[in-house]
């Protein structure tokens, strides 16, 4: 896997930042070439790792968030979504659909759902009260443009 | 962006624009849920022509207010989904409640005598 360009980014844990943090992540990798169908679909999958950041793992404070995407050789991007924050317990239940630990808020429990089908591969590491890491890859079909 | 809201004889129409994240989902649900309070309509219709993005905070949306119309007796639709918004909506399951029209039925037509607010 050779990596062809990366980037890294850092802000606070505002849900004004949801849609600054996919819009720079879709940016960035529209390098690749995507369909909008792919661009699409990162932007989403980014969005709900975001914004687990935001609603969970710094729930009533403010801290930063950091993303780091790579763009390899064969059309595969890997984006790295780090925080600080309160961590999960056990992270397959966090993973079921629906489960949510904010039904209040009226958070559908789908995040890890939509990451789980819009990415290629979703990979959670946690540990409580330390953060969260949450890894997403997808390769993007090769088009015949491509150069 | 603000929604558009629209009254007819059968109800509400709810013209959402823009990005739908969990960011934006608290102002339109704020504005959604007094409208319900106060006009008690038959229907609500939610229109998603000029949505251009949505995460899954959208499917919560769309399940608090299909909770909330259900609970004053009323139903809700969802109408004009574009084509980027329905990989989100399959997979979240919503089919199964029958509240989605691809296209909205009759009352688009301009000579509708619809107000604006």
């Amino acid at each position: 896997m050779t990596v062809r360009n990366e980037m890294n980014l850092s802000f606070e844990s505002r849900s004004c930042n949801e849609s600054f943090a996919r819009s720079a992540v879709g940016a960035f990798v529209a390098q690749l070439d995507p369909t909008i169908g792919e661009l699409n679909d990162i932007r989403t999958a980014v969005s709900e790792a975001v914004t687990n950041c935001v609603v969970h793992a710094y729930r009533d404070t403010i801290g930063l968030i950091r993303i780091n995407v790579k763009l390899t050789a064969d059309h595969t991007v890997i984006i790295r979504i780090r925080d600080n924050g309160v961590g999960i317990e056990d992270v397959h239940q966090a993973m079921e659909p629906l489960y949510t630990t904010a039904s209040s808020e009226e958070r559908a429990g789908l995040g890890f759902a939509v990451m789980q089908s819009f990415a290629d591969s979703v990979t959670v590491r946690s540990k409580p009260q330390k953060g969260t890491t949450v890894t997403l890859r997808k390769t993007f079909a090769r088009r015949t443009n491509h150069v | 962006m603000e929604p558009n809201i629209r009254f007819d004889d059968s109800g509400i129409r709810v013209q959402l624009c823009g990005e739908i994240d969990h960011h934006t989902a608290k102002d339109i649900r704020e504005t959604t849920d007094t409208l319900i309070q106060q006009r008690r309509p038959k229907e609500l219709r939610l229109d998603f022509s000029r949505v251009s993005f949505m995460d899954s905070s959208g499917i919560g949306l769309i399940m608090g207010r299909y909770r909330m119309m259900s609970l004053y007796g009323g139903y809700l639709k969802v109408i004009n989904v574009p084509e980027a918004l329905e990989k989100i909506m399959i997979l979240s399951g919503l089919g199964a409640l029958n509240i989605i029209e691809r296209r909205e039925n009759n009352y688009d037509s301009p000579q509708r005598n619809e107000s604006e607010l």
